[in-house]
């Protein structure tokens, strides 16, 4: 009992945290779309997590469906109608699709092999958002979208010029995503991937379809992954062929495992204090990459549990 | 046409056997560390530089016997401090730590030698074209391509002739028992770690005096050395030997048909062996899945 009134005091720490972060962040020296970037990356962190600290599988490629979300919304805005949600939607099932297709042959493999083989088929998609500049406007990325207000019929909120007004309607999108990836982490279906990743061969033994699980639980990620670079578009009115990049791919792995993997808001914690260090770094020096490399190395030797890292340790492989 | 093909298939094997000494290297490392080792564009750019810069001291050939053995011995060191308290643990540990020394030694090169690009002179015997017909082979293509072969060639005799290569070919099977019949497998996976990581360094000196010199080259050619291993088969280095040389060829005679498609079609061989055989071409059935 105790432990749940504990859950729930956290819950309630962390939301209205996120919910008062337009008016403590500028006292910290922060601003309010920073708060929107966090909240983005953070999601992306929470969707890579999914499938490493809840299925146990390594995906160093997630940068890319992230990157086809960002297009997905973008060519929405675009080509199609000046709609936000459609955007949203168009980017998660951009995202999703390509993830559920990619998936069904990455599948085959496991361990180290599953990570070169998620960052080989990531770059896949990097060179083509790369090299097909008249559709993604290659290295300059994609331009001339912007977000649209959220038109409810009787009122419409003007997201584009407020910027509190955005990171509220970020906050929500944040939030909806968020309670359905724990939904499904409850689910029947979320307690069969966190067997898969306590040990895969008992799994299997007890009649589980081991390999259309962690299918569908890449599937699911690269949905949520697609939905959170969709919303990234709308953060920077803006694509780039950079969003798929493996070395996006480590950022996002490195949040979750910096804020703790095997906890659900871990990475939440990982992505606000990496997307802080990275801004400050680079207001303070050219050679900030040297120092983000610095801090995975760091990481890895003395926090591998991360921030929140009370749980069990891994397995020795 | 049969010019320009031939050009291309030259081009392709050349690269191919870039490709191949940067798998290898890679390779050998995944095999027995079971790390893939993101920094190991890194240790080619620091070979480079350092044959740079040992150039105008002893010559093209010094730098070229002196550059691989110091960058070596820079990943003994590597391997020593960082790598090793990661044994036993996730694979994810390996992984995250090398990308993050992957971006301070770019970051780390631009500083000490600057973002400019510098060229590497190589000796004057080597830089003319053989015959003025086939112009496009310079006596350097044709000397990496031999270097490469030989380089390739006394690593299979070692692994296959010597004490130390059976055992790290034993050790790629099963690195427990090894230790078990009292091999040291920590000197035993250091030794291996610097022989990836000197062919790595081989690699940069060779591809400085070929393409010059610039701090991001390394991560160009990481990710075909991925594909050359995925093709070829994790655990088998013959396979990742014939997986380099492939995809060097196919990009290489694709250039000729269809020019933008020359680096995505080794990518569309990947997913192609990845339907058609999931374990690689020359992969055992059970390694690493």
């Amino acid at each position: 009992m105790s432990g749940k009134a504990r859950n729930l005091a956290l819950l309630a720490a962390i939301w209205a945290t996120l919910v008062l972060a337009p008016f403590w962040m500028p006292l910290v020296g922060g601003y309010t779309a920073l708060g929107a970037r966090v909240l983005v990356l953070a999601l992306a962190a929470m969707s890579v997590n999914f499938l490493l600290g809840f299925t146990g599988v390594l995906s160093f490629g997630h940068a890319a469906y992230f990157g086809l979300g960002a297009y997905g919304a973008g060519f929405a805005l675009k080509f199609l109608a000046k709609s936000t949600p459609l955007s949203l939607v168009c980017g998660m099932l951009l995202g999703g699709l390509a993830g559920a297709l990619l998936g069904s042959l990455i599948v085959r493999r496991r361990g180290v092999y599953f990570a070169m083989v998620t960052i080989a088929f990531g770059q896949v998609l990097y060179y083509v958002a790369f090299q097909w500049s008249s559709l993604t406007g290659g290295d300059d990325g994609l331009r001339g979208f912007s977000r649209q207000p959220l038109d409810f019929g009787f009122a419409s909120i003007d997201i584009l010029s407020n910027e509190t007004a955005f990171y509220f309607f970020v906050l929500a999108c944040f939030a909806l995503a968020v309670a359905v990836m724990g939904y499904i982490l409850q689910s029947p279906f979320g307690r069969t991937m966190i067997a898969i990743r306590e040990n895969e061969r008992r799994a299997r033994f007890l009649g589980i379809a081991i390999e259309r699980h962690i299918w569908i639980a890449f599937s699911l990620s690269c949905f949520f992954m697609g939905f959170a670079g969709a919303l990234y578009a709308l953060v920077n009115n803006f694509a780039d062929p950079r969003g798929l990049h493996y070395s996006q791919s480590g950022d996002f792995v490195i949040m979750a495992v910096m804020g703790g993997m095997r906890n659900f808001w871990g990475p939440l914690l990982g992505a606000a204090v990496f997307v802080a260090l990275q801004d400050y770094l680079s207001s303070l020096t050219v050679n900030w990459m040297s120092f983000v490399g610095l801090l995975f190395v760091l990481v890895v030797l003395f926090f591998p549990r991360g921030l929140l890292g009370f749980a069990r340790p891994k397995a020795s492989a | 046409m049969t010019q320009l093909l031939l050009f291309n298939i030259t081009n392709g094997l050349i690269i191919g056997a870039f490709y191949v000494l940067m798998a290898l290297g890679l390779s050998l490392i995944l095999n027995l560390s079971n790390v893939i080792n993101f920094a190991h564009g890194g240790f080619l750019v620091i070979g480079g530089y350092i044959a740079y810069t040992l150039t105008p001291y002893v010559g093209f050939w010094g730098a070229l016997l002196i550059a691989p053995v110091l960058t070596a011995l820079i990943g003994l060191l590597v391997e020593r401090v960082l790598i090793r308290p990661l044994y036993g643990r996730d694979p994810l540990y390996g992984l995250l730590l090398t990308f993050g020394l992957a971006f301070m030694i770019e970051d780390g090169t631009r500083a000490i030698w600057g973002a400019q690009g510098k060229p590497v002179t190589i000796p004057a015997v080597l830089a003319r074209p053989l015959t003025p017909e086939l112009f496009f082979i310079t006596g350097y293509r044709l000397f990496m391509v031999v270097a490469a072969i030989a380089v390739v060639a006394l690593l299979f005799a070692i692994l296959r002739y010597t004490r130390l290569g059976v055992r790290i070919r034993a050790g790629t099977l099963d690195l427990e028992t090894v230790s078990a019949m009292g091999v040291n497998i920590h000197a035993l996976r250091s030794l291996n770690f610097a022989a990836g990581v000197y062919l790595a360094g081989l690699s940069g000196v060779l591809a400085a005096g070929q393409l010059g010199l610039e701090p991001t080259m390394g991560t160009g050619l990481l990710m075909p050395s991925f594909v050359a291993i995925i093709v070829g088969g994790v655990g088998s280095l013959t396979g990742t030997l014939i997986g380099g040389l492939l995809i060097g060829l196919a990009s290489g005679v694709t250039a000729v048909f269809l020019p933008a498609a020359s680096e995505a079609v080794i990518y569309v061989l990947m997913a192609l062996i990845l339907l058609l055989r999931p374990r690689g071409l020359l992969g055992e059935e059970g390694m690493m899945t």
